[in-house]
């Protein structure tokens, strides 16, 4: 039966009808009527958060964890301000996110009101669509159709913006989805030609690779199983991007290990040196790439990718597919039937060769905890419990991609494009919502923490018993490691002075503090954060001056690679400094 | 370190998008945003309900740039479709210019001769001056408003150029 409903009920309501059992927000005056509805809603569990962009992660770490679309209400202003890096983030990273803003009334809209700013405008360029509603009429095609967009295709944030006006008078509502055009038809499968044509030039490889992406993951659970299936069959050695870890198991003896900047030795030499390279839901970024003119010379290059305008983009590739990688890859091993693979043993040989050179090893902590070592033991004592990992930005980032090993899809989130700090501690909040019976632990650095720490207060209040494991190497690591290796180590501002004490920080939320001082503690103090039963901060002070290898300097090709214990000039040429 | 610049071609896009508000800041957001160039750019809306709008740009950069333009364009909600007429083969392309012209005696008759060449119409006309309208190719218009420095010229408005592809097909 139909309704007379308030814009703000109708909104409610939508969100209901979606399916929404979250909504990561915070007040203000140009939301008020939604949160008067939200007050009496049963369905709907509102998130109160500290800060608009924690809100943003949250529903971040809740989308990635679950799949299912993040959503966020915020106010006009400076709430859709705050909020927008977190919707920049999602863009970047392809992540489900429905973003409800709240906007001065239509009257007052281009008047500099207060607290009016143009949310449609700033957010154009980081969302994957935006909407501005003017007429209540309109807002539950709007939202039916933000939400198909947003969590459809290549996923991403969709903003709607709504005047506080259009929030309080009324519309009819009916109880089926509203009609509207369907105006938004991704292309899901690809032409059966080029689907035998990627067969073929797999069948016909000798040294295949498969580098894959957080295309796979978004792509939802089956398209990890796909792929190992896929794998199993060709045999092919497999690598993934940043965001793609876990889609393929890091046990399986074709895994080489993340490639990239921070990648393994194996993995980048075996990019470089493949005769077919199939790219799976990856988006040759440059993190990943190194020097373009160098980048896998000799390979005929296969992209499967759901956007059309990754293909092509940075790498001239030999076949690109339009298409979502699960139903690709469903395509592909029908396609295969029973063909035999090649022999691929003397492939696998030369792997084996650069697996000996050990490239993640480093050299034993002096005095302190080395940081890798750290993590190495957070995965031995908790990789039973199947956890979801979030990251801050920085050294501890890459050292979780590294030695934390990813077993399955949608437990690792991290912010791979945008690289934001702050994003891990809301993230988890949102990933502990989305999965109350995980393990969900934040491998933070101590600059980073910082960015977001008001979200201890969420966890608090919420009863979430996130883990927050500091790597505190008392500097932004990151940052400190390219100054060593481009500026010979001129420190500029790269000293995290002043840190509080995070023991007594957490405590005063509500929270377990634990610090870790050296290797002998290293351990117990892990287990005594596993053994609360409410959120933990550990404060684990590492060694200050470790560095993260192996590291394809900027600039360089992946057989440039340094690793631990190469002698570095501490200078660059201006050509690779200016790159990023 | 020096900046290099690479080099370009130039095309023509047409750009069928849903009438709505916003859509030419989001088309021409994109172009500042990613770095690509506007040479020309025209837009009005062409269905019987209004609802559809034609955009025509056009725009240069190298072959891989130009994929690029399109497929982002492409992946915009609001667009429905999008035609490099350079690309797809012969097409025409038409603009309109008016040309306002001030003078008395010989250049003045020189001005209407030479607007008679080139087909022009006048479309305002007072004892010192002409406004000529004058549709055609880019290089036509170019040609006419040069000689028309040297007969008076006060200004110029140009339109920006429309295409279509020729043929029966419709885009
Ligand atoms: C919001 C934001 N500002 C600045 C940066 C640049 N940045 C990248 S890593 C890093 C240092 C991070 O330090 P910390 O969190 O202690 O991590 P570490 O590298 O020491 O492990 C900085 C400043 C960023 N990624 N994000
Ligand atoms: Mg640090």
């Amino acid at each position: 039966m139909s309704e007379e409903r308030s814009g703000a009920a109708i909104l409610v309501e939508c969100l209901a009808r979606q399916g929404v059992e979250f909504v990561f927000g915070y007040p203000g005056g140009a939301v008020l009527p939604i949160y008067d509805e939200l007050f009496s809603d049963t369905r709907i569990r509102h998130i109160l958060v500290r800060h608009e962009a924690g809100a943003a992660h949250a529903a971040e770490g809740y989308a990635r964890s679950t799949g299912k679309p993040g959503v966020v209400l915020v106010t006009s202003g400076p709430g859709a301000t705050n909020a927008i890096t977190g919707i920049a983030d999602a863009y970047m990273d392809s992540i489900p996110m429905v973003v409800i803003t709240g906007q001065v009334p239509t009257p007052l809209i281009g008047t500099d009101a207060f607290q009016e700013a143009d949310t449609v405008g700033l957010t154009r360029h980081c969302t994957k669509h935006n909407y501005l509603v003017k007429d209540p009429e309109d807002l539950a095609a709007t939202i039916e159709e933000a939400f198909e967009i947003a969590t459809t295709g290549r996923p991403g944030p969709v903003v709607i913006d709504i005047p506080k006006n259009v929030q309080i008078a009324t519309a009819l509502q009916g109880d089926g989805p509203a009609p509207r055009k369907k105006r938004y038809q991704p292309r899901m499968i690809g032409a059966p030609e080029e689907i035998a044509e990627a067969v073929e030039m797999i069948a016909q490889a000798e040294r295949p690779i498969f580098y894959t992406g957080g295309g796979v993951i978004n792509s939802g659970p089956k398209a990890t199983e796909l792929l190992r299936q896929l794998q199993s069959i060709t045999g092919a050695p497999t690598t993934s991007t940043l965001m793609g870890l876990g889609a393929f198991a890091a046990d399986h003896p074709d895994w080489l290990g993340m490639l990239g900047m921070h990648g393994t030795f194996e993995a980048n030499m075996a990019m470089n040196q493949c005769d077919v390279m199939v790219c799976i839901g990856a988006r040759f970024d440059d993190r990943v790439t190194g020097r373009l003119d160098a980048f896998s010379p000799g390979s005929k290059k296969i992209h499967i990718d759901i956007d059309r305008s990754s293909i092509n983009k940075i790498v001239p590739v030999d076949l690109g597919i339009v298409g979502d990688c699960g139903a690709v890859l469903e395509q592909m091993i029908a396609c295969w039937g029973d063909r035999k693979c090649r022999d691929l043993g003397e492939w696998k040989a030369r792997i084996a060769g650069w697996r000996a050179r050990d490239s993640l090893a480093y050299p034993p902590g002096k005095d302190a905890i080395m940081p890798q070592l750290a993590v190495e033991r957070l995965f031995a004592l908790t990789r039973q419990r199947d956890p979801i990992i979030t990251t801050e930005v920085g050294q501890h980032q890459m050292w979780a991609a590294q030695y934390f090993g990813f077993m399955g899809p949608n437990k690792w989130l991290t912010s791979g494009g945008l690289g934001t700090m702050g994003y891990g501690l809301p993230a988890a909040i949102g990933a502990q919502l989305g999965n109350p019976d995980s393990l969900v632990i934040d491998i933070a650095g101590e600059a980073s923490i910082q960015m977001n720490i008001q979200e201890l207060g969420t966890a608090s209040q919420f009863r979430l018993p996130v883990k927050v494991f500091i790597l505190n190497n008392e500097y932004m690591g990151m940052v400190r490691q390219w100054q060593e290796l481009t500026y010979e180590s001129r420190y500029s501002n790269s000293y995290s002075d002043s840190l509080p004490d995070f023991v007594k920080l957490a405590e005063s939320y509500g929270w377990k503090g634990i610090r870790i001082t050296d290797e002998a503690g290293l351990d117990a103090g892990i287990q005594a954060m596993l053994d609360h039963d409410g959120p933990v901060m550990v404060d684990c002070q590492v060694s200050k001056d470790a560095n993260c290898f192996p590291m394809i300097p900027s600039g360089a090709a992946h057989t440039d690679m340094l690793l631990y214990g190469d002698l570095v000039g501490g200078t660059m040429e201006d050509e690779a400094k200016a790159l990023v | 370190m020096k900046i290099q610049h690479r080099a370009s071609e130039r095309h023509v896009l047409t750009v069928v998008v849903d009438n709505e508000p916003g859509i030419l800041a989001k088309i021409t957001g994109l172009f500042t945003a990613r770095g690509y160039n506007i040479d020309s750019l025209t837009v009005a809306d062409i269905s019987e309900d209004h609802a559809i709008s034609r955009i025509t740009i056009v725009t240069g950069g190298p072959p891989q740039v130009i994929d690029q333009i399109q497929a982002q364009l492409e992946r915009l909600v609001p667009v429905h479709r999008v035609i490099d007429l350079t690309e797809e083969g012969p097409h025409v392309e038409r603009e309109l210019a008016l040309v306002k012209v001030r003078g008395t005696g010989e250049t003045r008759v020189e001005a209407l001769r030479t607007a008679e060449v080139f087909r022009a119409n006048v479309v305002d006309t007072t004892p010192e001056s002409f406004i000529f309208e004058l549709t055609g190719s880019s290089t036509k218009i170019d040609s006419f408003v040069g000689l028309m420095r040297g007969l008076g010229l006060v200004e110029v408005g140009r339109s920006g150029i429309v295409g279509m592809m020729r043929g029966a097909e419709g885009a």
